[in-house]
């Protein structure tokens, strides 16, 4: 496995670079003046980061004061609590995922705080720490990628796009968990 | 929408936080305190870490650090973001004046024309789109931010009303966070730091996983967008009509 690792390794990261030639080369072929075409695109670059500015503090700040409350956590116990009532307690086990699948949406960087809290507490190899993979590379932080991808042409109004992503950010985590107990468990 | 999820979360935030302190910090349970619950930007979160007995002084203060570490963290982001932009669209725009993104784009134009039938054949959101997808299929993060971004200004252009996504900004971004990837190298390399026997075990189950997230989310971009609630304008003018 450490063999298939290191290739996988090796091949991420030439990726970049033998796409970077790829693009010059054709370029060169194509007789394209590439100095002056990389600075006029590059030119763009400053103004995009600095637009995004104001929508990334509003989504951040209030993601951030929320987590911070300690709702989750708290959410876990409530939610293991109704699992007992209907009487599906076998699989509470499952519920350490929660967090994850919580702030998934929400920070990249915390979820993978929790995913690597999940790998610390139970093996990556464990049946949490599998599903929990699954759970990770099969969604995105939904909230941050509309903000900054709206927030760079300033559109406010997002329509439908917020509550299509979380249907599928929700498909996403249950079709997880049940892989994981189909796969894993 | 967006209103009212971000005033939700800051009014449960704040009124949680402050409920929750204040039951830890007057209900009888024996002495918790003593210990500090430092706040470390990423570790403020501590929704796993054991109990949470933060009294009413703590509770203030990670809040308020919440709040100014999210206001200062957006700033590092973005300035961290220029450079990447720069270098990226740099290369983007050789690689288009060269017609590498055309000739892209005029392989996988019947899938594009299905996907986003307001983008004409040979515009140049079609090439941008296609970067940042598969810039994303190959786990190439910081090449993908700069190209989706491209893409959403190309998408402007089509967009006849400028601060209301149009229906292919919606159905690119619902792909976009769903996921798609080939080879999730970041997560991976998370599984080879915390000593995991079979990093890439769950290759297939991620592969199926985001598969059927990403069907998902075309799916219901396609129905919702058909939703009166969600119509893009008052008025009856659906934004497909003029372009």
């Amino acid at each position: 496995m450490d063999s298939l690792e290191l290739m996988m390794d090796t091949v991420s990261q030439w990726t970049i670079p033998w796409v970077m030639l790829m693009i010059v080369v054709w370029a060169a072929y194509k007789r394209v003046p590439m100095y002056e075409s990389f600075v006029t695109g590059a030119k763009e670059g400053f103004t995009v980061a600095v637009t995004i500015i104001p929508y990334l503090v509003a989504i951040l700040f209030v993601i951030k004061v929320f987590i911070a409350s300690g709702v989750f956590e708290d959410l876990k116990i409530i939610f293991g609590w109704m699992m007992d009532q209907v009487g599906l307690g076998a699989y509470r086990e499952s519920l350490d995922l929660l967090p994850l699948a919580l702030t998934r949406p929400l920070t990249g960087g915390g979820a993978r705080g929790v995913l690597l809290e999940i790998f610390d507490s139970h093996g990556p190899d464990s049946f949490l720490g599998k599903t929990a993979t699954l759970m990770m590379g099969s969604t995105e932080t939904t909230f941050y990628i509309l903000t900054v991808y709206y927030g760079s042409i300033q559109v406010k109004k997002i329509r439908h796009t917020l509550p299509a992503c979380l249907i599928a950010d929700i498909v996403g985590i249950f079709t997880a968990v049940f892989l994981g107990y189909f796969l894993f468990g | 929408m967006l209103n009212k999820i971000w005033f939700w979360l800051l009014l449960i935030g704040i009124v949680y936080g402050f409920g929750k302190a204040a039951w830890n910090s007057f209900s009888p349970s024996p002495a918790p305190a003593a210990v500090e619950s430092t706040v470390d930007e990423e570790a403020a979160k501590g929704p796993t870490s054991g109990r949470d007995n933060r009294n009413l002084k703590e509770m203030g203060k990670d809040i308020n650090a919440a709040a100014l570490d999210a206001a200062q963290l957006s700033v590092t982001i973005c300035i961290g973001l220029i450079g990447i932009m720069a270098l990226w669209l740099g290369l983007l725009n050789i690689a288009r004046d060269a017609g590498l993104v055309d000739a892209l784009a005029r392989l996988l134009s019947p899938m594009m024309r299905w996907l986003f039938p307001e983008v004409p054949d040979g515009h140049p959101a079609q090439g941008a789109m296609l970067m940042n997808i598969s810039a994303n299929i190959l786990g190439l993060d910081n090449a993908a931010t700069p190209m989706g971004l491209k893409a959403m200004q190309e998408l402007q252009t089509l967009n006849p009303q400028k601060d209301t996504a149009s229906n292919s900004m919606a159905m690119f971004l619902a792909i976009n966070t769903s996921n798609v990837t080939i080879v999730p190298f970041t997560i991976i390399g998370y599984r080879v730091l915390k000593g995991s026997a079979d990093p890439a075990g769950p290759l297939a189950g991620i592969i199926l996983t985001t598969t059927v997230t990403t069907i998902v989310a075309i799916i219901a971009v396609r129905m919702l967008q058909k939703l009166p609630r969600y119509a893009a304008t008052e008025s009856v003018v659906s934004p497909r009509e003029d372009s």
